[in-house]
């Protein structure tokens, strides 16, 4: 068996499971407030689902947990570490300096520091300039003249050779010693120097955190009884080891939504389907295709800054449990205006005023919530008009994050999925599971290992499948090397773009492979 | 009438050219931080109008040349494209008094702005394109008989490279891309010299001043919850891009690339919401001719763009998705992008297109807006 937590910014979730693959059971569930003491909190949902369902802790194989600390950490730019970004690429690249497009505040609260340095490969490989060991080392001192605990190295082209981050790393540890952390770009984005960089300066940035909540975690882990290895979910659904976790924090940034769309479709029994997650005052609408959630294909803009990290889409729209519902000429309007947490208070149902959505599913029967005598004497038409104004809105949401012609089912999950019908226009059935309210930690105890490749291949005559074949191995070899069971990685997305302007038919391909966790000899 | 470009107008200038872009051009976006940060360093930039110019004053355009993926990873030094106006000076034995954008569309409406910044040269405001081409013959400056040569490349460790073609630009440019790939997939230019009078007879007037009007527009219709689409039509009735027709709006059902010969080419299919109707877009970098339920509606040098419903946002060749809700737009092109010699140089048959060019206007006249 297997244990999931995720801690959010308001609620801490927590499963016991048992089973592996799609046939899981849920043999204990909790949900409590998030606590200021991480290592506390952990204790005490450990000590919740002991007292619901007794467990030997030696029969655990695994924990899973999913975090908002470290995105929370920087959007409120406490508890980062003073942090230097070096960059390869003089002479290229020196008109935007590393930092140079983040909000001032955060510059400060990172005491960030930015170098840059010779090196940086062209899109085939070769270099731009060789590396410079003694610039290096005059960079290093200034990192150590002016406090610097953490370093995040990127050069041009890393994606496509990782041997300068390699080597640059080599020489600021021997300058600098153990203590400082270095992270490297190569291992954390993808093509686009500035994205890469930005993603790889906050997980710098995040290190020194990072060590302290994953040992807070491991010791509450530990403390339980619990040797099972302990492991973090990844934005795109993925799990990384602690000893990941602790160089890699940003990796961890988007897992919240992630989690909780995959938990949704496993208790649905769907790999591939929309979730919509009905809130208070949105909808959120994402995709999932085998299992994983679509990435954006955009920059994601992280508390100002530009990256590129790999974060599911996800379409919000505004409608909700507490949307107001009002009525215009010909037309019922639904949202995007809303009581919100106020919805106790303030809907019909609750003795209040204001007519909400909540209002009308208790009017049409879909939902047995306070008192329906309230809202008995509403007018037949108007609650049959916003219940079709709902489910139109909602399948027209879906209908656009569709990636192809083929019909897709819905999942709906969240408190407000009272609103909508069994089926929606364009006959999408609609799936609610049972359990849907700690989703999130089902969907990081359930999570699999998996492996990227993103990189610019000059493709000739006749050699295409071999370069094919050649990605998709490496994307295999990443997954078993992060601790996925070899017998069960499958490719899961793949990616062949061209590129113009290129010679050789230069193609950039992307590949991830996934596989269950490799799990322990206890069952 | 000369103006002065800050820092506040880049976002707007950025949007306006992405949309002349007409699918291709390159994201603007890198072109923005760098002339953003060149501004903060240097001052403002006087822009010109093309009337303003002497008739013997020396305009010298800068451009770059490549592969926009290459853009995004190998940020450039920042000193190429003075690099390549100096070299061509210096081959030439005279300075310049301006620079001026060959390319309204894409990233090439930024590096002039760039080379301004940094030399304290003012840039015109007029391009030889009238929105993006692939190719460096496919100017107005080269239609009038303004020939590319002598061309200066630079790249980022100082080293320049002098192409002399006499008239043959399209030999000029074919020497010009393979140097390219040797300094790494992408280089910045100087080429086209000429006069304020030769600017004044082939250039496409007032293009810098049109890209940030349609961003402008762009901004302020979301802001006030306004159709953006109609804005944009709105800031081009009183240019020479004075008729936009709305070609089509539905949502894309199929997109297929594939490289040849160093281009992105393909096709996308778009369906109407009622499902009734059809739109095929052919593109090579850029949108090259829809056709509507097998009737063409609108072809290059007209501009071709597929706008994101709702925002307006203009919608790149590589960034089409299927499911994707957009309003396809044509904008008719100045009069003298549309003569038998422009045509012969950047109309639908340069590109391998079996079509007459017909102006955008006339071919739309039964569709209602």
């Amino acid at each position: 068996m297997r244990i999931g937590i995720d801690v959010g910014g308001t609620n801490t979730d927590a499963v016991l499971l048992d089973g592996t693959g799609g046939d899981v059971r849920v043999l204990a569930a909790n949900k409590s407030a998030t606590s200021a003491d991480v290592t506390a909190g952990i204790i005490d949902t450990l000590d919740r689902l002991q007292a619901e369902r007794s467990f030997d802790p030696a029969q655990v194989q695994a924990v899973m947990i999913g975090t908002t600390h470290f995105i929370n950490a920087l959007v409120e730019a406490r508890r980062l570490a003073p942090t230097a970004a070096l960059r390869l690429g003089l002479p290229a690249t020196a008109s935007l300096p590393p930092l140079v497009d983040w909000p001032e505040r955060l510059v400060e609260a990172i005491s960030g520091r930015s170098y840059l340095a010779h090196g940086g490969h062209e899109f085939d490989g070769r270099h731009i300039a060789e590396l410079d060991p003694d610039e290096l080392r005059r960079h290093a001192a200034d990192m150590v003249a002016h406090g610097v605990r953490s370093v995040a190295i990127s050069s041009v082209f890393s994606p496509v050779s990782n041997e300068f981050e390699l080597r640059a790393a080599e020489i600021l540890r021997a300058e600098l010693g153990d203590d400082v952390a270095i992270s490297m770009s190569h291992e954390i984005g993808r093509i686009g120097l500035l994205e890469r960089e930005n993603a790889t300066i906050i997980n710098a940035a995040l290190r020194e955190l990072a060590a302290s909540i994953v040992d807070g975690l491991s010791g509450a882990v530990a403390g339980h009884g619990i040797s099972a290895p302990l492991y973090l979910s990844q934005n795109d659904g993925t799990l990384m080891d602690v000893d990941f976790a602790r160089r890699y924090p940003v990796a961890t940034f988007a897992s919240g939504p992630t989690n909780s769309m995959r938990g949704a479709a496993l208790l649905s029994g769907l790999d591939t389907c929309a979730v919509v997650d009905v809130g208070g005052t949105t909808s959120d609408v994402g995709v999932l295709t085998h299992g994983f959630p679509r990435e954006a294909t955009t920059e994601v803009d992280v508390a100002g800054v530009r990256t590129n990290f790999r974060m599911p889409d996800v379409l919000s729209i505004g409608i909700g449990g507490g949307s107001l519902v009002a009525e215009g000429n010909d037309q019922v309007s639904v949202g995007p205006r809303s009581v919100g947490y106020r919805l106790t208070s303030e809907a019909l149902v609750f003795g209040g005023k204001t007519l909400t959505a909540t209002d009308i599913a208790v009017a049409a029967g879909r939902a047995e919530v306070g008192d329906p005598a309230a809202v008995a004497g509403l007018d037949p038409t108007l609650v049959k008009a916003a219940l079709a104004r709902v489910a139109a809105d909602i399948a027209d949401a879906v209908e656009r994050m569709r990636t192809s012609p083929d019909p897709l089912p819905v999942v709906a999950v969240g408190g407000g999925s009272i609103l909508l019908p069994d089926d929606l226009p364009g006959s999408l059935a609609v799936h609610r599971p049972d359990h849907f309210a700690v989703a999130n930690a089902i969907g990081a105890a359930i999570a699999q290992v998996g492996g990227e490749v993103d990189r610019v291949y000059a493709i000739d005559p006749g050699r295409r499948d071999a370069v094919v074949d050649e990605a998709r191995q490496e994307a295999v070899d990443r997954a078993i090397a992060a601790g996925a069971d070899p017998a069960a990685v499958r490719i899961v997305d793949f990616d062949e773009v061209p590129i113009p302007y290129l010679p050789g038919n230069a193609t950039r391909i992307r590949c991830k492979a996934v596989g269950d966790l490799r799990l322990g000899a206890a069952s | 009438m000369s103006w002065q470009l800050g820092i506040e107008h880049l976002k707007d200038l950025a949007r306006g050219a992405a949309i002349l872009g007409t699918g291709g051009g390159g994201d603007p976006l890198i072109g923005r931080l760098l002339v953003e940060q060149a501004i903060r360093e240097h001052g403002p930039i006087t822009v010109l109008d093309p009337d303003e110019l002497d008739d013997d004053a020396f305009v010298i355009p800068t451009a770059q040349m490549g592969a926009p993926t290459v853009i995004v990873e190998k940020i450039p030094r920042g000193s190429e494209p003075v690099g390549a106006l100096r070299a061509l000076e210096k081959h030439l034995g005279r300075r310049a008094d301006a620079t001026m954008p060959i390319e309204c569309g894409g990233i090439n409406s930024m590096i002039p702005l760039l080379v301004a910044a940094r030399t304290g040269l003012p840039v015109v405001d007029a391009d030889g394109m009238g929105r993006a081409f692939p190719e460096l013959q496919m100017e107005t400056f080269s239609v009038y008989g303004v020939p590319g040569s002598p061309m200066a490349i630079a790249g980022e460790h100082d080293e320049t490279v002098v192409i002399d073609t006499g008239a043959d630009n399209k030999q000029m440019e074919w020497l010009a891309r393979g140097i390219t790939i040797r300094l790494g997939g992408v280089a910045h230019i100087a080429e086209y010299s000429m006069t304020g009078a030769e600017v004044k007879r082939t250039a496409v007037p007032r293009t810098l001043s049109l890209g940030l009007s349609i961003g402008r527009a762009v901004r302020e219709a979301r802001a006030a919850h306004e159709d953006p689409i109609e804005a944009v039509r709105a800031a081009l009735a009183p240019t020479l891009y004075n008729h936009l027709r709305v070609l089509f709006r539905g949502k894309v059902v199929d997109v297929e690339r594939r490289t040849l010969e160093g281009f992105a080419r393909g096709r996308a299919r778009f369906t109407g919401y009622d499902g009734t109707s059809q739109l095929e877009l052919r593109f090579q970098n850029e949108n090259l001719v829809a056709e509507v339920d097998g009737e063409v509606v609108c072809t290059v040098p007209d501009l071709i763009c597929v706008l994101e419903a709702d925002t307006a946002e203009p919608i790149t060749t590589e960034g089409l998705r299927y499911g994707q809700r957009v309003t396809v737009v044509g904008i008719s092109t100045p009069d003298l992008m549309r003569t038998p010699e422009a045509l012969a140089v950047f109309g639908p048959s340069c590109f391998g297109l079996n079509v007459e060019f017909t102006p955008v206007e006339r071919r739309t006249e039964a569709l209602v807006q």
